[in-house]
């Protein structure tokens, strides 16, 4: 066992954890923060991205141990209370999510990027979200939603008309009595 | 799936580090930024017996001016190369093949150091350390060495690094004279690997092609030199024809492999074609 101290949405922490233990099993199992997911076991889906010192990672691909003496932000810390994040708050109101498994790691990854981008065109969303997966969603409200976040960020009144340099955004418009039925499958 | 166990040490300057690496035994693996090494003990493709962690090492971060070169430290992140002043003055190749390594939570852990030492065929910064001549310090029991880039990339996944090594920093000669670059990649959209791609460094005078100097990844076990290229462009006319004659002779002395991705003789056409577009971006034309 070695001994950590991290600081996790705000709260210090003092464990001893095998070395072996991965960030993102840290956060879920010992720590109980399990809005952080795994969705892969290759590092690839971004499934499991929290923020390291301000930086986005895969925390399946850091070991605890190496978040010594870090400052870790998981989805479970980025509101404020009852009062979302503008990222959280662009995929509820963009649909940016279907059945919501790639979110907290879209939404931890997008906050990465609007800090280094506050105004990414829809070609810098898609490749500024690049290590992260969606099953569901086809990625377009994803990219609308993050477009319309920084616009918000950028205090930007005009983005919810749509009227805003690159955050062209309104939420496609969905048909959902024309998408087949479970029941009917079955 | 996690990792086997293993022993673990935290040391904190390279001679600590060399100790715990001769401490540990046979079974001892150094661990960078992970990116590379932490999938695969994930996947039990490895399970070394003690991981050395560097990532308290102070002095191997960071990028320093030491006159007629760059020098780029083992643990420099791959985000920190994209905002180096010094990397994108005397060698704007690295950060722009550095801009197209995996995805930004990648980037912002793996090393410039891990991403040579572990020389993937796909990886993207063997061949541009080899294009530009990159030396490569190691540390061992028994002093610092030096090894040029062509000596470095030994085999598939090995280079000169021995067992009880460790790779301290590269340094990058800066060029002098009229240089551009270019870093030419083609991938799959949802995989970053590269199934073939292209660096060169070409320096122009009066019109001509004086120098040109062309890396390619993934086309053998280990990067190489585009040779062949390199001699036709020497002195050349800096014209598209001519651009387009030496790029066909890119795949002479390639070895590439058969994957999922592409098949060997593929591989083959492509570096002509990725050669001659990074030649030609390179030479402004
Ligand atoms: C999803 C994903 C996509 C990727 N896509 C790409 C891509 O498109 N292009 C690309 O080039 N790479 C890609 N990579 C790999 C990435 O660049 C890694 O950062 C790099 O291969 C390894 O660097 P690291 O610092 O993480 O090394 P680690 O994983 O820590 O180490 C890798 C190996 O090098 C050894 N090592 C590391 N540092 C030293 C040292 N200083 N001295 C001696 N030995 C050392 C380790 O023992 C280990 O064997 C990808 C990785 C992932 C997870
Ligand atoms: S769980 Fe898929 S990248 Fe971490
Ligand atoms: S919403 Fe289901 S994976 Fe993205």
């Amino acid at each position: 066992m070695t001994p950590i101290t991290v600081r996790v949405d705000g709260a210090a922490y003092t464990d001893d954890v095998e070395p072996r233990t991965l960030l993102v099993h840290y956060l879920r199992e010992q720590l109980g923060k399990v809005g952080t997911v795994v969705g892969c076991d290759t590092s690839n889906c971004g499934a499991c991205t929290v923020h390291l010192d301000g930086e986005a990672v895969k925390s399946c691909t850091v070991l605890a141990v190496q978040a010594d003496g870090c400052e870790v932000t998981t989805i479970e810390g980025v509101a404020r209370g009852a009062v979302l994040h503008p990222v959280q708050k662009a995929f509820h109101e963009m649909h940016g999510l279907q059945c919501g498994y790639c979110t907290p790691g879209m939404i931890m990854a997008s906050i990465d990027l609007l800090k280094d981008n506050p105004d990414p065109s829809e070609d810098e969303v898609r490749e500024g979200i690049e290590g992260n997966l969606c099953r569901c969603t086809g990625y377009q409200n994803i990219v609308r939603a993050v477009q319309h976040a920084a616009a918000e960020m950028r205090g930007d009144t005009s983005a919810s008309n749509g009227h805003s340099g690159n955050g062209h955004v309104r939420p496609a418009v969905v048909d959902t009595a024309a998408a087949p039925h479970v029941a009917v499958q079955a | 799936m996690i990792p086997a166990p293993f022993a673990y040490a935290r040391p904190t300057t390279v001679e600590e580090a060399l100790q715990a690496i001769a401490d540990g035994g046979e079974d001892v693996k150094v661990l960078a930024g992970g990116q590379s090494l932490i999938p695969v003990m994930r996947l039990r493709l490895a399970a070394p017996g003690t991981v050395v962690d560097l990532g308290k090492v102070d002095g191997l971060r960071g990028v320093r001016d030491d006159g007629d070169a760059i020098v780029i430290g083992a643990m420099t992140t791959h985000s920190d190369v994209l905002a180096d002043p010094l990397i994108a003055e005397h060698a704007p190749l690295i950060a722009e093949a550095t801009g197209t390594v995996a995805d930004r939570q990648v980037r912002h852990r793996g090393t410039f150091g891990g991403a040579l030492v572990h020389a993937d065929p796909a990886g993207d910064l063997p061949a541009v350390a080899l294009a530009l001549d990159a030396q490569f310090v190691i540390a061992g029991p028994s002093g610092r060495r030096t090894v040029p880039a062509s000596e470095f990339f030994v085999d598939y996944l090995t280079t000169a690094v021995e067992e009880g090594e460790l790779l301290v920093e590269v340094r990058v000669p800066k060029l002098t004279g009229q240089w551009g670059m270019r870093y030419e990649k083609f991938n799959r959209v949802a995989q970053a690997w590269s199934i073939v791609a292209v660096a060169a460094a070409v320096r122009r005078e009066d019109g001509h092609i004086a120098e040109a100097r062309i890396g390619l990844t993934n086309m053998g076990p280990t990067p190489l030199r585009a040779r062949a290229v390199e001699e036709a462009l020497a002195g050349a006319e800096a014209t598209a024809e001519a651009v387009g004659a030496a790029a066909a002779r890119a795949a002479e002395g390639t070895d590439p492999s058969s994957d999922l991705n592409a098949q060997a003789d593929y591989r083959q056409h492509l570096v002509t074609v990725l050669t001659r577009r990074a030649v030609s971006t390179a030479a402004g034309l």
